[in-house]
């Protein structure tokens, strides 16, 4: 059967019509052109695929697209300002070289984003715990907490100005 | 007058990977993500159900009755030859007449989405009579089932010199496989072009070997396929020979249907079909001294191949020649087994044999150690190759300008190593439930592939008229900072900024003939290249700009995006012009083979490495012997990259590998059951490390003031690998800490992967024999 959503995506009303079984991650991807939420295991393990949902990390492989109608969504290409100004968080990975492969780089953004809502000043062992759903099979993790730290920390003074 | 702003190093610089701020901002292109063209087909696998077994029928009727549904190919369809071996043919891409594991691909289905592919692939009928598999690595050893005959490394005389030796010790160990788990899973695209032609987008680590296949299957001449490849979501070897079957399944498909077709497993297909890390079974037979000198030693190191010959022999070749790590062996014998098993065909993975081959030889130092009741790293330092008389390897090349004895001692004194081994040994001495253990191992890993004639490699370079420069090679991007790496090479040749520096997608219709991006040698070999075709352009230039400046060539100077001679100068780009208006090529191809190797893969010696990578490992980990589960404490790192070439790139890589090493051999498990059906075949049971699995007090240095003495690009070294095996410490501390639970002289039971369940048995084992 399909369905006609409405949501708003990285600041624009979109509206689209799919299958009642659409998964939120194919429907970012495909219908909204939106790929760099990626797909990494399809099953809710790896956390490549975190966008936000009214505010909240959530893997978008694993929730039907129809349980965002009237949600607020964020993708990471709706992360950084429009002047392409990037958000503290995204600067950080770059900065930190939190990211070799890039695959799980989105999905660890839109975490560690997350994460500065629910616990702004997490000590490492804090981040690390916070980071246990998201997979990275290049780093070794030991850059991408360095940048989590950094950019929790960039967070809370504004933003650094990281124009590129 | 605007001065010109100081250019950071090209070289020997931190540069950031030249996709960070894509890979950021969500904006870097994958093979699923690129927009699909019109009326693109989607693909589902039908893949055995059975271990081994004859087929008897397939049966797509059904299937192609399902609205969207454009085709279903089995072996019969395929246009030109069934067969993706990568070295010895006789690998189907589709299975005919056999199928010999579970998950073997018999059919694909083109759907118009990825659903109706699906919903097809699951109603193809396939019957088939079983036969007996062999699932296991001791039985095909004990039945010498092989997918080839045996390779044997020999010098000396082992046998006497094993009989004469005051004490000889017998171990083995079984050390685990291992999924590659790159990020992104295995992805094509094939589109169909004018006359025959086919362009694949291939989510591949070795473009040439993809065309190459493609063309065999397409029963066409590699000139009419393209193989194009900007980047990989992670490959670590896995999409080296393995990623031949989904690109040559998207273009049978995309050859029979007229269409355009993607082809992307979903990670459960990709664990279930695609190879992965050989395990091993380990065996030694060795003679030692009082001091625990090795005298003689013989070795097998029984490979699991799976059902087919694939990467075999590298591997196990590689496994052989690392079999000796960082010790010397006065008298050997290595024998290596090609084992046949009704698996997934094992393949390429970081190291390729090498890891394995050391765990024999660490394993066989920790068993010497202990047995003796010696200082394990005193046997190992004893053991270290020396001058002239202890340098030669059992494959006959000598070991020259090896830094580990340097190397350790400095290690040792940053790590602080003394005290923490008393503190760990007083700890351990309190007789707790919590034990410690500490250990050190040393890496010593060979760089070239062993197969001299694959150490060639090409590049193309342009430079356009407006000073900007469009960069090529044979090399492939998968998160290893090649591309930015070999920029930054032809930035240092220039005198130019890294941004001018334009690396583009590999692709065979540029640099043709390549060899994989493997064996850590894509630096070395496309660097090479790359510098060597810039150098070409630079000197053209210089000529030019001789004439232009009224200076002689000798004084021109390329530097901060000038070019100067003397005082007079002009931007690099308005050179570019002048060359362009002079009739001056402004581009060139470049051409590298690697100098002074050799190797006779009859006799199995020669020189196969152009130098080696050194690296050593201090880990110090926690047991609990009441449930078995672990913590890594602390590791510290001293690594050789040579001058390197970017820091935090090789950093990175020593990081990451250090990493997944430490998933290989104490929480990655693969478990097949008794029909050979493979259990592990997602992340929810298939454990990876996560951010909490790791050492939180990880301190990696490289080795300072360390130029590789052999002239290679910038004196930099390789680091694909060699850090993947500075793992193998974590290892031993394990082995240390279970130790202490037994009496002195106890030599552990632990094989590898040292999951907690096999901890606690190790740990009751020792405390069994006190
Ligand atoms: S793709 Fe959604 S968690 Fe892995
Ligand atoms: S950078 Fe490759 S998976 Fe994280």
């Amino acid at each position: 059967m399909a369905l006609t959503l409405n949501m708003t995506v990285n600041g624009k009303a979109r509206k689209v019509t799919v299958e009642s079984n659409a998964l939120l991650s194919d429907v970012l991807r495909v219908n909204l052109g939106l790929t760099g939420t990626h797909v990494g295991c399809d099953t809710s393990q790896c956390g490549a695929c975190t966008v936000h949902v009214d505010g909240v990390s959530v893997k978008s492989c694993t929730m039907l697209a129809a349980q965002a109608d009237g949600a607020t969504i964020t993708t990471i290409e709706g992360l950084a300002a429009p002047d392409g100004t990037l958000h503290p968080m995204q600067a950080a990975f770059k900065e930190h070289h939190g990211l070799q492969c890039g695959f799980c780089t989105p999905g660890m953004v839109m975490s560690a984003v997350d994460l500065a809502r629910c616990e702004p000043n997490a000590s490492e062992e804090q981040i690390r715990e916070w980071l246990e759903g998201n997979i990275c099979r290049c780093t070794g993790y030991h850059n991408i907490v360095k940048a989590v730290k950094t950019g929790l920390t960039d967070m809370q003074s504004g933003g650094k100005v990281a124009a590129e | 007058m605007k001065l010109t702003p100081p250019a950071r190093s090209a070289v020997h610089h931190p540069h950031a990977h030249d996709s960070a701020l894509k890979h950021a901002t969500g904006a870097a292109r994958y093979i699923d993500d690129m927009a699909e063209p019109r009326g693109c087909l989607h693909t589902a696998l039908v893949t055995s159900r059975w271990a081994h077994a004859r087929l008897t029928g397939i049966d797509a009727s059904r299937a192609l009755e399902l609205p969207g549904v454009h085709a279903v190919v089995t072996a019969a369809d395929i246009p030109g030859e069934n067969d993706v071996g990568a070295i010895v043919p006789g690998e189907p891409l589709l299975a005919e007449g056999v199928v010999e594991y579970v998950g073997h691909p018999v059919a694909a289905v083109a759907a118009r989405d990825l659903e109706t592919a699906r919903r097809a692939a699951a109603l193809v009928e396939v019957t088939a009579e079983p036969l007996t598999p062999v699932l296991d690595l001791r039985e095909a050893v004990e039945k010498a089932h092989y997918v080839l005959p045996p390779s044997e490394f020999l010098r000396g005389k082992p046998g006497p010199a094993l009989a004469d030796a005051p004490h000889r010790i017998r171990g083995e160990i079984m050390v685990g496989g291992q999924d590659h788990f790159y990020l992104e899973t295995q992805a094509a695209l094939a589109l169909p072009q004018e006359d025959q032609d086919m362009l694949v987008h291939s989510g591949t680590q070795h473009p040439t070997e993809v065309q190459h296949l493609v063309a065999r299957l397409l029963g066409v001449d590699m000139n009419a396929v393209t193989v194009e490849v900007r980047r990989m979501g992670g490959a670590f070897g896995g999409k080296e020979s393995q990623a031949t079957i989904i690109a040559g399944i998207a273009a049978v498909l995309a050859r029979v249907t007229g269409r355009p077709v993607k082809c992307r497993l979903d990670r459960d297909t990709d664990m279930m079909v695609t190879g992965k890390r050989h395990d091993f079974l380990l065996t030694w037979d060795v003679g030692v001294d009082d001091d625990g000198r090795v005298q003689a030693v013989e070795m097998t190191l029984a490979a699991r191949c799976g059902w087919s010959v694939d990467l075999s022999p590298g591997v196990v070749s590689r496994a052989l020649s690392h079999a000796d790590n960082a010790y010397f062996y006065p008298h050997v014998k290595l024998t290596g087994l090609f084992c046949k098993t009704n698996t997934q065909s094992n393949t390429a993975f970081r190291g390729f044999g090498g890891p394995q081959g050391m765990m024999a030889a660490e394993a066989m130092m920790d068993q010497i150690a202990r047995t003796l009741n010696l200082d394990p790293l005193e046997v190992r330092r004893r053991n270290f190759y020396g001058p002239e008389g202890r340098n030669l390897t059992p494959y006959h090349q000598p070991v020259e300008h090896f830094r580990l004895p340097e190397m350790l001692d400095e290690v040792l004194a940053s790590s602080d190593y003394a005290a923490r081994r008393k503190a760990v040994d007083a700890f351990n001495a309190k007789g707790g439930v919590l034990r410690k253990g500490l250990a050190v191992s040393p890496v010593k890993f060979g760089v070239s592939f062993n197969k001299p004639e694959m150490n060639q490699a090409g590049a193309l370079l342009h430079v356009y008229t407006d000073g900007s420069v469009s960069l090529n090679h044979g090399g492939t991007e998968m998160g290893q900072g090649l591309f930015t790496k070999v920029a930054q090479v032809v930035a240092a040749v220039f005198g130019l900024d890294l941004d001018r520096i334009r690396p583009t997608a590999t692709t065979t219709g540029k640099v043709p003939n390549t060899s994989p991006t493997a064996a850590s040698s894509g630096t070395d070999l496309n660097g090479m290249a790359a510098r060597i075709a810039a150098e070409t352009i630079r000197d053209r230039m210089a000529d030019v700009a001789a004439e232009h400046l009224g200076a002689e060539k000798s004084a021109v100077v390329f530097e901060r995006n000038m070019v100067r001679a003397g005082n007079k100068s002009v931007p690099f780009g308005e050179l570019a012009e002048l060359c362009h208006v002079a009739r001056v090529s402004l581009s060139s191809t470049g051409f590298y083979r690697t100098p002074k190797i050799h190797f006779d893969r009859t006799t199995n010696r020669g020189r196969p490495f152009f130098y080696f990578a050194h690296g050593l490992a201090v880990s110090e980990v926690a047991i609990d012997t009441l449930t078995g589960e672990w913590k890594p404490l602390r590791t510290d790192i001293l690594h050789d990259v040579g001058a390197s070439l970017n820091p935090a790139v090789d950093k990175g890589q020593i990081e990451g590998g250090f990493v997944q090493g430490l998933g290989w051999l104490t929480m990655e498990e693969l478990v097949w059951d008794k029909d050979g059906v493979l259990k592990t075949h997602a992340p929810s049971t298939y454990k990876i490390p996560t951010a909490r699995d790791v050492p939180r007090d990880l301190r990696v240095d490289l080795l300072a003031d360390a130029p590789n003495e052999e002239a290679t690009v910038f004196r930099s070294k390789a680091v694909g690998e060699p850090p993947f095996m500075l793992a193998i410490s974590v290892w031993l501390a394990l082995r240390d800490a279970v130790a202490s639970c037994g009496p002195a002289g106890h030599v552990p039971k632990l094989d590898a992967p040292a999951t907690p369940e096999r901890i606690l048995m190790a740990v009751q084992a020792a405390k069994d024999t006190a």
